[in-house]
């Protein structure tokens, strides 16, 4: 009976055959051994962000590869410029036990970033329960997730995976499909390659990868260093969490507010700035950000909320980002 | 056997079972449309727990069985900010269904060409609350759209909200329980008739507000529509421009230029039948260098306006002005001006020149006042003959 019923639903709607990509991960051939493991084959270059997306305290795994014997040209302002025939892979998974990393994990998701001639194109993949393949699944879905954190306290999250179109609600620049984070200012760090560490920057430039590197680089501070300055790690924060949609020819052009870190210290950036359709997001404040006043601003209200309707990131995160929002407090006090 | 298979139908789309399966499979559907495709909704209440999506096609037409039997509803939505969210396409058709109770926005359209909403009804069903979404049917930086025998309700922002778009055309919709009723911002060429907002805090808004990509609206058209009784407390959470509308206001010009209002019925507001304001007025710094925050070009003639004698509501900033400051008693007058004027538009009488007037004249009931807001309302005038100048602002060619 249950069955008939699901049947005379999907009646509803005459199906197609989904478009011509891979309805498994493994059949991308992006790892050797298990796949669980996450081990990349030779040309498959794991690659890490000095200051990443929070996304409800997973952990990422990040992969490029590069299509045979072709390169990216370096720049130091924005995302590199892959050519077409690039995959780009990003895991999500949560260690059992944030504490003790060799008590094991749960990949929840896999997603592909694949440069197709047309444009890029994101592709959700997820994992079974037994860890050993991960399934297209283009409307995305959702799962409860449990580990322990580094403080051992137990933490629940109902983890949701973007369905195909929300992807792009954040990849998205004019219009176009974009890659977020592999720039050279989040990935001028060092990095424990399989040959030891390395600069990542030098060590794509040596294996050709990366062409042009200057010797002099830009390079964001991570935002979790309390050593560094408190402004530069604001701008490494918003500008990975928010700039993505809040820029110019982002998702979030139409509100008026840039989080990008080049309109720091400007209205655009929030500073007494009105919103204008924020509806409830508000709050019931007048200010996107008032200085030396974290409690009256809007940015801070709507990242220290769970309500879809308020909360910002609009995607990627259902639960608050407290350290996140300690340093956004922190900052608009400090500022005058 | 025959009752069996038809109670299985009923199973197959009651609320209980395959809600989720039928969410799935909807917006799988979304996501794999070929452009051209028509995409039909059964019967039913459908219980969505996430934002449906469509992105990045063309001429797709999402259809129901028509308003109040095809029902989305949102109510317990866990993700997502809006209930459906269309962006990048172009020439979409939305029709016959009823969409409710989305935790954001019922439905945003960004960056759609052609994009049509008609026999939609975008409600919050629990009534005029500031925890309702902002705005029920949200097109922003689109062109070309058509809003046509749509209703929306409950909206904590406005029902019908046209955003930094151009060439709009908003008919034979109905808002009531709304802040706003309609409302059309930073937008180029509408024409917004034979509507019906009533019930809401504001009846009709043209606004041209600071900071924003697309910096100026105008060439709007409002004529033909009946805007009543919009005596709604203002339920906008703060911080919002909208929030600062006092209850009983038919119409509301804020800083856009060349708009003509004529030939609606503007009746029974507590407050004010038109107004018509600088950005000055909101009492907000304006720090956008390229912004024109003056009202200049406005027409309002042949409109009918009727209203009992009666003292403005005293609620919010507006209703202290008009207590305090403009001490009209009982006898308001139904259109207002701020006058304010903008010195690189005045000739050497120190008025505007005639291309920029503000004209009211062959009202029905008619009656002004210049609030001298630029001087704290010291010479508040109630002199027809200022504002008496005939000039219509807004051609048809510009459509």
């Amino acid at each position: 009976m249950r069955y008939l019923g699901f049947l005379l639903l999907l009646g509803l709607f005459s199906y197609q055959p989904a478009p011509k990509f891979p309805t498994k991960l493994s059949d991308y051939g992006l790892f050797q051994g298990k796949l669980q493991d996450q081990i990349p084959v030779i040309g498959v270059t794991p690659y890490e962000l000095i200051s990443p997306l929070f996304s409800d305290y997973a952990h990422k795994l990040r992969f490029v590869q590069l299509p045979a014997g072709q390169s990216v040209a370096y720049n130091p302002d924005s995302v590199f410029q892959f050519p077409v025939g690039t995959r780009i892979a990003k895991t999500f998974y949560y260690p059992i036990d944030e504490r003790k990393p060799e008590s094991g994990r749960r990949i929840m998701e896999t997603r592909i970033l694949s440069h197709e001639a047309t444009g890029w194109v994101a592709l959700p993949y997820i994992w079974n329960e037994e860890q050993t393949e991960a399934y297209l699944e283009v409307a995305g879905g959702t799962s409860l997730v449990e580990f322990k954190n580094m403080q051992g306290k137990k933490q629940q999250v109902n983890y949701v995976v973007p369905n195909m179109n929300q992807c792009k609600g954040c990849h998205e620049r004019d219009g176009m499909m974009t890659p977020i984070g592999p720039s050279a200012r989040q990935m001028n760090a060092s990095m424990r390659y399989a040959h030891g560490e390395e600069n990542q920057l030098d060590y794509w430039s040596r294996t050709n990868q990366l062409t042009n590197v200057p010797g002099t680089r830009p390079k964001f501070v991570s935002y979790i260093d309390e050593g560094a300055p408190l402004n530069e790690r604001v701008k490494a924060y918003l500008d990975i969490n928010c700039a993505h949609c809040h820029n110019p020819k982002g998702p979030a052009k139409s509100s008026g507010l840039f989080l990008d870190y080049r309109y720091y210290g400007t209205t655009a950036y929030g500073i007494m700035k009105s919103p204008v359709a924020a509806g409830r997001g508000s709050g019931g404040l007048s200010y996107d950000i008032v200085a030396g006043k974290p409690a009256e601003s809007i940015l801070l209200y709507r990242m220290n909320s769970q309500d879809p309707g308020v909360m910002m990131p609009e995607m990627s995160r259902t639960i608050i980002h407290q350290e996140g929002v300690a340093l956004i407090r922190e900052w608009i006090k400090s500022i005058h | 056997m025959k009752y069996l298979s038809i109670f299985l139908l009923f199973i197959g789309l009651s609320p209980v079972m395959g809600q989720a399966q039928f969410e799935k499979a909807l917006q799988t559907r979304l996501i794999l449309a070929s452009d051209g495709d028509l995409i039909e909704l059964e019967s039913g209440n459908f219980q969505i727990s996430g934002s449906l999506s469509l992105e990045g096609k063309k001429k797709i037409t999402i259809r129901g069985k028509g308003m109040d039997k095809t029902i989305l509803s949102f109510k317990d939505q866990q993700t997502g900010a809006e209930g459906i969210k269309i962006t990048n396409c172009e020439n979409i058709v939305l029709e016959d269904l009823t969409v409710q109770d989305s935790k954001g926005d019922l439905i945003k359209t960004m960056h759609v060409k052609d994009i049509t909403f008609r026999r939609i009804k975008a409600e919050w069903t629990g009534g005029p609350k500031s925890q309702n979404g902002s705005y029920a049917l949200y097109p922003v930086l689109c062109t070309n759209i058509l809003i046509d025998s749509c209703i929306a309700i409950g909206a904590s922002d406005a029902g019908i909200y046209v955003g930094q778009s151009q060439h709009i055309e908003v008919k034979n919709c109905t808002a009531y329980q709304n802040v706003a009723g309609i409302e059309i911002e930073n937008s180029l060429y509408a024409d917004v008739h034979h509507n019906h907002a009533y019930g809401n805090t504001g009846g009709i808004l043209v606004f041209d507000l600071p900071d924003l990509i697309q910096k100026k609206g105008g060439f709007v058209k409002v004529h033909n529509n009946l805007i009543e009784a919009n005596n709604q407390s203002n339920f906008a959470p703060k911080g919002n421009i909208v929030g600062k509308v006092p209850k009983g206001t038919g119409m509301l010009i804020l800083a856009t230029s060349n708009v003509d209002i004529y030939d609606n019925k503007i009746l029974n507001h507590q407050t004010v039948g038109v107004g018509i304001i600088s950005y000055f007025m909101s009492e907000i710094a304006i720090k956008d260098k390229e912004y024109d925050p003056y009202p200049t070009a406005i027409s309002v003639f042949n409109n009918t306006f009727e209203r009992r004698l009666g003292r403005v509501p005293l609620e919010g900033r507006f209703a202290q002005i008009y207590r305090f400051k403009l001490r009209f008693g009982r006898n308001v007058p139904y259109v207002v001006y701020d006058g304010i004027l903008d010195s690189a538009r005045c000739g050497s009488d120190g008025q505007y020149l005639p291309q920029h007037r503000i004209c009211v004249h062959h009202n029905a009931n008619q009656s002004v006042a210049n609030m001298d807001a630029e001087h704290d309302f010291k010479n508040v005038r109630r002199n027809p003959a200022e504002l008496d100048c005939v000039q219509e602002y807004v051609k048809s060619n510009q459509f």
